[in-house]
Formats: C-alpha cells, sequence, structure tokens
C-alpha cells in the first residue's frame, strides 16, 4: 500500500527534532490562545505569518497548524471550569461542561473533552490521508474552466454558508478580488491599482492584509469595552470520568467526529457551527433531553470532537486543492505562498515531505496536546491572570517587526496602519473581513483560470456550462445561493402575511 | 422614524462598497478591456468594481430601509494610537535601529489602553524588547541595526 510507504515517510520528516520543538511549540502556543478570551488562532497566525517566513516551509506550516487545532483543545478549558469561551467554536461547550463543573465534575468533563478531541484529531488525520491523493490526483486533470468554476462555488459557499449576513459576505469576496488584482498584471505587465506606489506594484503583501484585518481590528474591537471578565477558580478533584461517562460519552463523540469531518472539509463552515450543529444532533438523539443544559456529559462530548474534527478537515481541500475554505485557512495558504510554493493539487507530489510531514505532524500534536492538557490544566488556567494590556502591545510589537522583514521596507507598516483603519471600519460595519481575505487569496488565480478559459473557448461564456466538471461546479453555487436565498424570501413574505392579517 | 445615516450600519456599508467600487471602476478605465476572448488588464477589475457597486447599492438601500445602528461606540483612539504606532515604527526603524524604535512604538502602543502604568510599561517594555531581539537577531539571524551609533 502507498498510503503506508507514505505516512513513514511523513512521520521520518515530523520526527525530526526540529520539526517535533515546532509542532510542541505550536500546539503549546495554541493552547494558551485558546485559553486566552479575545486573542483566537486567527490573531495569532496573523501575527506568526511575518516570522514563518524566515523559517524553512515544513516546520513553518507544522507550528501554524500546531496553534489551529491546538486552540481548540484549549477552548474546552476555560469554558468548562469559567463558563468562559476562550474560542467561538467552544461557546457550546460552555453549557454543559460548566454544569458539570458546578455539579463537581469538572475534571470528566475535561477528560471527556480531550479525549473525544484526540478521537476526532485521529480520524480527521486519517481522513486527510486517505482523501487527500485521490482528490489531488483528480484536480491534477483540471482544465481553467474547472478551475475557475471550482473557485467560484468556494468563494460562494463560503460566503453563504458562513454565519452572518450573506449579501455582505459576498461584497466582501469582491472586494477581496479587488484587492487581489494590485501588482503587475502578468499578461500585459502593466501595474494596476498600485497608486503610485512602487512596493505595491508587487502586490500588496499577504502579511500585511493578514495582520491589518485580523489583529489590529481585533485588538481595537477588544479595546472598546472596559469591562474585566471576572476570574474565578475551582478546584480539579477527580479527572478520571467513571465508566458510565465513558459509556455515555461514546456514541456522542463518534456522531460529532462525524458532523465535525463534514463541516469541515466544507467551505465556509468550520469548526462553530460544527460544534453547534454536534449540540443540536445530540439533544435529539437523546432520550430524556431534558437533562442538556444541567451538566449532560453528551453536550460536552459530542461538540468538543465536531470542533476538532473540522480543525483538521479543513485542511483536505487546502492541501489538496489549494482552495481554502475559512480565514484560517487562507492564512495557511498565504504560509505557503509566501515560501514560494504555489498551492494547488500539484504540492502533494511536487513536495510529498510537506504534505505527508505535516499529516503526520497534526497526529503527533494531538497526541502531545492530551498529554499537555490534562495534567497542565491547572497552569493553563493562570493564564487567564495576565490582563488583556501586556498582551496587546506586546502583539502589535511582533506584528511590526515581523512585517518589517519580511521586505525590510517601512511602507509594508504603513500599508498595515492603512489596513488596520479598513480592517477595523470593516469589523465595525459587520462586514465579515474572513470572505476578504478568501477573494484576495484567490484573486490573481481566478482572473487567470477566467482568461484561459475564455481564450480556450474563444470567448465563449459558455465554456463553464458544456464541460461536466465545470457544470456542476456551477450547478452546485447556484444551488448554495438559491437555498440560502429561498428561506430569506420564506421568511419575508411570512412577516409580509403577519403583518397583513395582523 | 427619525433618519440618522451618520450611525446607520448598512447605509455606511454600502456607502464604503460603493466608494471602493467606483474608485476601482475609476482607475480600471485607464487598463485596456480587451474583449472576452483576449482579456485586457481592465477586464476583470472592472466587472468586479461593477458587481461590487452593485452589491453596495443593495445594502444601503437596506440600511436606509432598516435603519439599524452601529453596535457600540467607536475605538478611535485606540485605533489612531495603534496605527500610529506601526507607522512611527516604520519610519524610526531606518533612522534610529531596531531598540529605540520598539521602544517608542511600545510606549505609543500601550497609550491605547484604558490604563497606563508608567512603570508597569517599562518593565514590559524592556522584558519584551529583550523577548524581540532574542526571536528576531539571536533566533532568526536579521541582520538590522540595534543602535543609531550602529550606523
Amino acid at each position: 500500500m502507498e498510503i503506508f510507504s507514505n505516512l513513514i515517510l511523513g512521520f521520518q520528516v515530523a520526527l525530526s527534532l526540529q520539526n517535533l520543538a515546532y509542532c510542541f511549540l505550536g500546539v503549546m502556543v495554541g493552547t494558551a490562545i485558546g485559553v486566552l478570551p479575545g486573542i483566537g488562532p486567527l490573531v495569532t497566525i496573523a501575527m506568526l505569518l511575518p516570522i514563518t517566513f524566515n523559517l524553512a516551509p515544513i516546520p513553518a506550516l507544522i507550528m501554524l497548524s500546531g496553534i489551529y487545532y491546538g486552540s481548540q483543545y484549549g477552548g474546552s478549558t476555560t469554558s468548562i471550569l469559567m463558563n468562559l469561551p476562550g474560542e467561538t467554536a467552544s461557546v457550546v461547550t460552555c453549557i454543559d461542561g460548566y454544569q458539570m463543573a458546578k455539579q463537581g465534575r469538572a475534571g470528566p468533563a475535561l477528560a471527556i473533552a480531550a479525549v473525544g478531541s484526540f478521537f476526532a484529531g485521529c480520524v480527521g488525520t486519517l481522513l486527510i490521508a486517505l482523501f487527500g491523493p485521490p482528490l489531488a490526483e483528480a484536480a491534477l486533470k483540471f482544465g481553467a474552466p474547472e478551475y475557475f468554476a471550482l473557485m467560484l462555488m468556494a468563494l460562494v459557499a463560503a460566503a453563504c454558508l458562513s454565519s452572518g449576513d450573506m449579501v455582505k459576505a459576498l461584497a466582501m469576496v469582491v472586494f477581496g478580488l479587488l484587492m487581489g488584482i494590485i501588482g503587475t498584471d502578468v499578461n500585459s505587465g502593466m501595474a494596476r491599482f498600485s497608486f503610485g506606489i512602487s512596493e505595491l506594484t508587487d502586490g500588496m503583501g499577504f502579511t500585511v492584509v493578514a495582520v491589518g484585518l485580523f489583529a489590529v481590528s481585533e485588538i481595537v474591537k477588544n479595546l472598546e469595552t472596559t469591562v474585566q471578565g471576572e476570574i474565578f477558580t475551582s478546584k480539579i478533584k477527580n479527572l478520571m470520568p467513571t465508566l458510565a461517562d465513558l459509556k455515555s460519552s461514546f456514541w456522542p463523540i463518534v456522531r460529532g467526529t462525524a458532523v465535525g469531518s463534514f463541516f469541515g472539509a466544507l467551505p465556509g463552515t468550520g469548526p462553530a457551527i460544527s460544534a453547534f450543529s454536534a449540540y443540536m444532533v445530540e439533544k435529539k438523539m437523546a432520550k430524556d433531553p431534558s437533562r442538556f443544559g444541567k451538566g449532560a456529559i453528551e453536550g460536552v462530548a459530542g461538540p468538543e470532537s465536531a470542533n476538532n474534527a473540522a480543525a483538521q478537515c479543513a485542511f483536505i481541500p487546502t492541501l489538496t486543492l489549494g482552495i481554502p475554505g475559512s480565514g484560517v485557512m487562507a492564512l495557511m495558504l498565504g504560509a505557503l505562498t509566501i515560501q514560494g510554493i504555489a498551492p494547488g493539487p500539484q504540492v502533494m507530489t511536487a513536495k510529498p515531505d510537506l504534505f505527508w510531514g505535516l499529516i503526520a505532524s497534526m497526529w503527533l500534536g494531538n497526541l502531545l496536546l492530551v498529554v499537555l492538557n490534562l495534567p497542565l490544566v491547572g497552569m493553563w488556567v493562570q493564564l487567564l491572570k495576565i490582563p488583556y494590556r501586556w498582551l496587546f502591545p506586546s502583539i502589535i510589537m511582533f506584528c511590526a517587526v515581523g512585517n518589517y522583514s519580511i521586505n525590510n521596507s517601512p511602507m509594508d507598516l504603513y500599508l498595515v496602519a492603512i489596513m488596520g483603519i479598513v480592517g477595523y471600519i470593516l469589523m465595525k460595519l459587520e462586514c465579515p473581513p474572513a470572505p476578504l481575505i478568501l477573494g484576495f487569496v484567490l484573486g490573481p488565480l481566478m482572473e487567470e483560470n477566467l482568461r484561459r478559459a475564455l481564450l480556450i473557448s474563444r470567448g465563449d461564456p459558455t465554456v463553464f456550462f458544456t464541460r461536466p466538471i465545470s457544470l456542476s461546479f456551477m450547478l452546485l453555487s447556484a444551488f448554495v445561493l438559491i437555498i440560502m436565498i429561498v428561506p430569506q424570501m420564506r421568511k419575508k413574505k411570512e412577516q409580509a402575511i403577519h403583518e397583513g392579517g395582523g | 422614524m427619525k433618519l440618522d445615516l451618520v450611525n446607520n450600519k448598512d447605509f455606511l456599508a454600502g456607502l464604503l462598497m460603493i466608494s471602493v467600487g467606483a474608485i476601482a471602476f475609476y482607475m480600471a478605465l485607464d487598463y485596456p478591456f480587451g474583449s472576452a476572448l483576449r482579456m485586457g488588464p481592465g477586464y476583470f477589475p472592472r466587472v468586479l468594481a461593477g458587481i461590487l457597486m452593485t452589491f453596495g447599492l443593495y445594502v444601503m438601500i437596506r440600511g436606509i430601509k432598516s435603519g439599524e445602528k452601529v453596535e457600540g461606540a467607536w475605538g478611535w483612539k485606540a485605533l489612531a494610537m495603534i496605527t500610529l504606532a506601526f507607522v512611527v515604527f516604520g519610519w524610526l526603524m531606518d533612522r534610529i535601529g531596531m531598540i529605540p524604535s520598539l521602544v517608542v512604538m511600545f510606549f505609543l502602543a500601550a497609550l491605547a489602553g484604558h490604563q497606563f502604568k508608567w512603570l508597569e510599561v517599562t518593565i514590559l517594555t524592556v522584558l519584551m524588547t529583550a523577548f524581540a531581539w532574542a526571536v528576531f537577531i539571536w533566533g532568526l539571524g536579521l541582520p538590522y541595526r540595534l543602535f543609531w551609533w550602529d550606523y
């Protein structure tokens, strides 16, 4: 079996001392930011992206992905102990996890969350290893029309399926595509949207956009409010779940993993939606749904498995097709790009050590997380005592030096400032930044594939509808759009009827 | 219902989209449009700018109808201090070296917060500057001058 030799190669790469160290560093940082509210994986990865420019590609990706899935573990700790979700994905865990902690069962809740996450992590890693190669192989046969249609579908789905306003999300995709145009056009050599700034003829730096949109705006938003969260510390007595706990958690973990794997691989839906859906599934499946909200262990096991499975499976489209489905995945793709690796299906064949090494490191990282999280829970909780006013200037400092180090140019920092202002205004107006960065990453590729597709077809736009694969992507995008629009129309109709009748 | 457009969330969002779209469209007029067969450098940007303006118009009208307000206060002071920190750091980096630039930037950034305690910020600045030196100069080996006398 080829997969075994590939996995052996992966473990050889992942187990090298350097890569193991970066994996460890990644999951440590990930757990820490998962615990800390107000600092999520997006901010952290945006902050560390410029620094990875100075690293080799494999350790860079190993570390960044460790931060992402590590944060899913860390997020559960404070949800259970303090009713304080460190990440949006662990909001659901608060419901029953905190109740369990109040009943003195914090230990079993934490243990089940860790076990569930580990199981989900293993399954997720296995799914990438199984589905990655055939997907990439299929994608290698894609022509320009197929690629364009695939990217269109990914962007439409990401905008429609993510929570929040669909029209604004779609508009942000277009805004991102426009920003991706900045720079020299490959075909005509013409500098577009460069505003006479010579640095912009090379395009807007990916890290500049990431830091401005995610780090600066998030920090300013956190500084708007003066309210400081109260910090409770509860004693954790018994970590071991009982046999009954394990028995009642087994199927929720399996179901949560399935739900998370599905939503994780889809564009637009991530850990948060997965965790929420898993909770609803458990509540529906339960014999006595009234137990939920009062410390049902299924309400911890399901969502915690789901968010970790989703975090892992999000890597499938990113690594095999070069199509990111969420903001974090766009940053991962950006990390590849700044390393000079063109993302796409060819990565797996051209750089097998990177692909399989990353997969192996994810499994190792999940193992490390269980070992790190359970015994050290007390230490992670102590992190909450660090006030935010110490954290944010430090984050800004790292963002600044990191961005400077890419081109050694002050212009990049001025652009970060501008992007920060743009990002903050967009955030206040509830225009989501994640679709923007997706558009920004895919923009140049989309234009190139559109151009090529129309060249092949001699300018005939029906080319996207006459080739079967391209047609199915187009139909799927239309389908997603329609199902998202219809309920709104229905709701409006009902409202109109209601108002008319009342 | 009073028309309050200055705090109208969707009106402002729509206005922003239309402005960005209009600027992009105007700039792209300088780039040859080409044809569908041979797309010029102006083709894709003009199409996108058109779409963005359409979305903007829709969001703007929806905002006027719903009248939903921007949630929470604007954190202009924090935004100003943080963006200033980036700009000043970039400007100083080539002039007075990394260590003094970091010190200035750290103080500017810390001013964005609600509490500013001199002693605390000073200690943090020393610690974080040392940490930044360890990561970037010692760890990653970046060739930056540390002080102005290194020039």
